[in-house]
């Protein structure tokens, strides 16, 4: 991985140093000092989702058929919801706090005045959301085992898998947000992050829409995170899932690409 | 030119071009270690651009820099480590407190935080904010920000510190605060580069100086060189009935060097103010008002590009 991000084509001026990045990390935790009830309450979204849905709707359902086997919907569904909390932990950094950094507080310009640059920040606040997806989606795994709504032990894979979808989420985010110049552009996000939640086959499989309309949501990323979070909590492990695994380390390396070529262009005219 | 062993900063031909214009348009310079150099111009001039380059915050789009004796192409994050820059916009983290922002920053430059905690505190004395330690930065005054900035500026003890605009937009005293803090700077040894609107700033603090005028170099030399090699001694300021003029300028054709006309005034400038005063009495043309002083800075930029600093 460090190679690879070295190797990025950045030109002489961009370096990189995990040490120097973590600072980026630790500015932010400073901040939420003050914030910290901010920072737990993203943390109950996806446990009353569980405890409405899982529970409540799962009493309804019954039980459900995935990939061969039959689970209780509880079991089926909370994969799905991890792989959402994970995405939730990353997307409000990535977007609206990046945004508020980058164009209203200017805090990039102070920190690339220092030994940062350019890629350190860039790492330092993929760092950070992973930082805050990994205390959602840690949380909420315990919970899952809690619940029993974990199958074998196989579902500690979930967490590193977490970590994937929160930083592709994170690096898509980033991305993205370093094109907008308003803040009514951040709306858009809002947009696209709910029809994901509810149609990336969180609740229910693909086998409910018709072929064509599956084909599209395999593409979507938080589907990806999803159909690799429940096998991996299900426990129906296949090499199949490397595929799951390169889709989002791909969007990772483009996301991160993207966003340090923006931001040396926009902060170091 | 080659650069000299204490040459803290060695630009030549250097430029920036933004989209197609160059705001910074070839310019040399040479700043020695533990002077206070200063970019004095107006509004576009490039003294910020200029700034940018020398902090390693932007890359040059043609000529050579050295900074700290370094490439900033190939040693940005090793020149940065030893300059403390005060932005034109203090960028400081609004969310958080006076403390935390000196803290954290010390932090990107790698200091341990025990060290760093200990100079904060110094600084806050520095900076006359021991006070507002803990209030947040939102609920700063424009002048407590800026003192901020400027402590904040310092806490990796930088060899050169570059301030953009100390003090504009603050008022008188805060100002001389500001001033005292960076006399206090050079006599511990350390290299300053400010830039200003205000000539008087430049003549108090400046050792050396440049007039920049759309992205060049249009004088350089101490505050005293640079007004006695570009304009006479004194200055006689006039205030005339419209359409009197033309009339006294050739009346007092042989009594002055040279005369500047500006919207509201013309400036008369020779070596003795009051013979010059004189003489327009003699010519029985009445100023509606007259006001003999030494020439200044202003005068050098007026006289170099034609146009008034602050416009
Ligand atoms: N990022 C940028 N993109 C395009 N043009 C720029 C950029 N930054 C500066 N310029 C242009 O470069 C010129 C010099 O600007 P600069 O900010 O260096 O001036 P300055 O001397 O600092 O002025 P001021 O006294 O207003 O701060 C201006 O014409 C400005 O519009
Ligand atoms: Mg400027």
């Amino acid at each position: 991985m460090i190679a690879i991000l070295r190797a990025l084509p950045m030109g002489p001026t961009v370096t990189l140093s995990w040490r120097r990045s973590a600072h980026v990390i630790e500015r932010n935790v400073m901040n939420y000092r003050r914030n910290w009830f901010y920072l737990v309450s993203g943390f109950f979204e996806p446990l009353f989702y569980l405890l409405a849905v899982g529970a409540g709707v799962g009493r309804l359902v019954g039980t459900v058929q995935t990939s061969g086997h039959s689970v209780s919907y509880a079991a089926f569904v909370a994969p799905g919801l991890l792989a959402s909390a994970a995405m939730n932990g990353a997307i409000f950094d990535a977007t609206y706090n990046f945004f508020f950094k980058l164009k209203v507080e200017r805090t990039y310009e102070a920190m690339l005045a220092t030994p940062l640059s350019v890629m350190d920040v860039a790492i330092g606040e993929l760092g950070w959301t992973l930082v805050r997806g990994m205390l959602y989606a840690g949380g909420f795994l315990a919970i899952m085992a809690v619940f029993g709504d974990c199958h074998s032990y196989d579902a500690m894979l979930c967490l590193p898998a977490a970590m994937l979808i929160t930083l592709a989420f994170a690096a898509i985010g980033l991305a993205l947000t370093s094109y907008m110049s308003q803040w009514q552009h951040l709306g858009t996000v809002a947009l696209a992050v709910l029809p994901l939640f509810l149609f990336s086959g969180t609740f229910y499989g693909l086998d409910a829409y018709p072929g064509w309309l599956q084909e599209v949501v395999r593409c979507s990323p938080l589907y990806q995170g999803v159909a690799l979070l429940r096998a991996l909590a299900l426990g129906h492990l296949s090499a199949l899932l490397l595929i799951h695994v390169l889709y989002l380390v791909l969007l990772i390396l483009f996301g991160l690409f993207v966003v340090s070529r923006r931001l040396a262009r926009v902060l170091t005219p | 030119m080659e650069p000299l062993r204490d040459e803290v900063v060695h630009a030549s031909a250097l430029t920036k071009t933004f989209a197609g214009t160059n705001a910074v348009d070839g310019i040399d310079l040479s700043i020695r270690r533990g002077e206070v150099f200063g970019f004095l111009g107006p509004n576009g001039a490039g003294k910020t651009s200029t700034m940018r380059m020398i902090a390693c915050m932007s890359p040059r789009s043609s000529g050579d820099l050295l900074v700290r004796g370094l490439d900033p192409t190939f040693a940005g994050p090793e020149i940065r480590a030893g300059i403390g820059l005060v932005p034109q916009e203090d960028a400081l983290d609004s969310e958080m407190s006076v403390f935390d922002n000196l803290v954290i920053y010390g932090r990107y430059f790698g200091l341990a935080r025990r060290e760093v905690r200990a100079r904060a505190q110094v600084l806050l004395e520095f900076a006359q904010l021991a006070d507002r330690a803990s209030t947040k930065v939102d609920h700063l005054s424009g002048g407590m920000r800026r003192r901020l900035a400027i402590a904040r500026s310092l806490i990796s003890r930088p060899e050169l510190v570059i301030l953009d605009e100390p003090t504009t937009g603050l008022d008188p005293q805060a100002r001389h605060l500001v001033w005292d803090r960076l006399f206090q700077l050079r006599s511990e040894g350390v290299t300053l580069i400010i830039t200003t609107h205000y000539m008087d700033e430049a003549e108090q603090l400046c050792d050396r100086l440049v007039v920049m005028d759309r992205g060049r170099i249009v004088g350089e030399g101490t505050p005293r060189e640079l007004i006695a090699s570009t304009v006479p001694r004194e200055v006689v300021e006039l205030r005339l009935n419209p359409g009197a003029t033309p009339a006294l300028l050739v009346a007092l054709k042989d009594h002055v060097e040279r005369v500047e006309q500006l919207a509201d005034r013309i400036c008369c400038y020779g070596e003795d103010g009051d013979a010059i005063l004189e003489a327009v009495i003699a010519t029985g043309i009445h100023p509606l008002s007259s006001l003999v002083r030494r020439a200044t800075l202003e005068d050098v930029f007026l006289a170099l590009t034609g146009r008034q600093l602050i416009e």
